[in-house]
């Protein structure tokens, strides 16, 4: 009773947008207005975190490889450390602008994980071409976060690291299990299905 | 003779309003975005051709949870956050 690949990919790419649409929202309303309410300080460091604990079923469930295993729960591991530093930070239990570096490490593992995980090359389906896509994006965009420990109020910075994840959610929404990228897919690949 | 009819009003109050109208417009552009994909692959959708499909095919449907993302937001960040935006 195991979802498909492609659906666990989909469910992810919603936490991902969520996750965007808070940090746009906080990005739009500025730091004072967004911390009028406790509750909304939380929110997206708490969903970080929750995406990193829903990443050990994935790791459990979805056992293709050795190499599928462990970059799961890498990435469990420090989207959980990244979700955590963030929520110390937000409730002042943590002070030191460094912890925020550990957002920075999540992205980066994040972005290894999709990119050591995917074994075929860019052109052998869909899926192999949005892993690689994803994996760079991330890679990239991990210097985000890690300007953000030198600049936290920095809208610009705030406004990138935002978007990062709105386009990890939708490179995520257009992953299928079989299917073709830009007319290519490898014979190896199976049969496309709907 | 002088009247003083239109009044000016202050810019922080205006540039509160302008990001009031930005955040309310996420959830509903992210709510369109869903529906705009329904349209454009309505294979996608296997709520309209359900027959023979499992509980994941007809639950996990990506445009239906792109909607939902949009009204979640809409609901519990969007308002209340715009609510505090245009508190004196």
């Amino acid at each position: 009773m195991q979802p498909p690949a492609e659906m666990v990919h989909w469910l992810f790419a919603t936490g991902f947008l969520l996750l965007g649409l808070f940090l746009v929202a906080e990005a739009i309303a500025g730091r004072e207005a967004w911390e009028k309410r406790r509750w909304r300080v939380y929110l997206w460091p708490g969903l970080v975190f929750t995406l990193g604990v829903l990443m050990w079923p994935v790791m459990a469930f979805y056992t293709n490889s050795a190499i599928h295993m462990l970059a799961h729960s890498a990435w469990a591991q420090s989207l959980m450390a990244a979700g955590a530093a963030e929520l110390g930070l937000a409730s002042g239990k943590l002070h030191h602008p460094a912890w925020r570096a550990l957002t920075f490490v999540g992205l980066l593992v994040s972005g290894t994980a999709f990119l050591v995980h995917e074994q075929n090359g860019w052109f052998f389906a869909r899926s192999a071409f949005l892993h690689h896509l994803i994996g760079w994006t991330l890679v990239v965009a991990s210097l985000v976060p890690l300007a953000r420990v030198f600049r936290p109020r920095s809208p610009a910075l705030q406004s990138a690291f935002a978007l990062t994840f709105v386009a990890a959610a939708v490179m995520l929404y257009c992953d299928r299990d079989v299917a073709p990228v830009f007319g290519h897919i490898s014979n190896l690949a199976g049969a496309p299905h709907r | 003779m002088e009247s003083s009819v239109v009044t000016r009003i202050p810019a922080e109050r205006a540039r509160r309003s302008a990001r009031a109208v930005a955040i309310s417009a996420l959830g509903p552009l992210t709510s369109a975005a869903g529906v705009a994909w329904a349209f454009v692959q309505p294979d996608r959708v296997t709520l309209l051709h359900p027959r023979g499909q499992g509980f994941w095919w007809l639950a996990i449907e990506p445009p239906l949870l792109l909607i939902a993302a949009g009204v979640a937001f809409w609901l519990v960040v969007a308002r209340p956050l715009v609510a505090d935006l245009e508190e004196p």
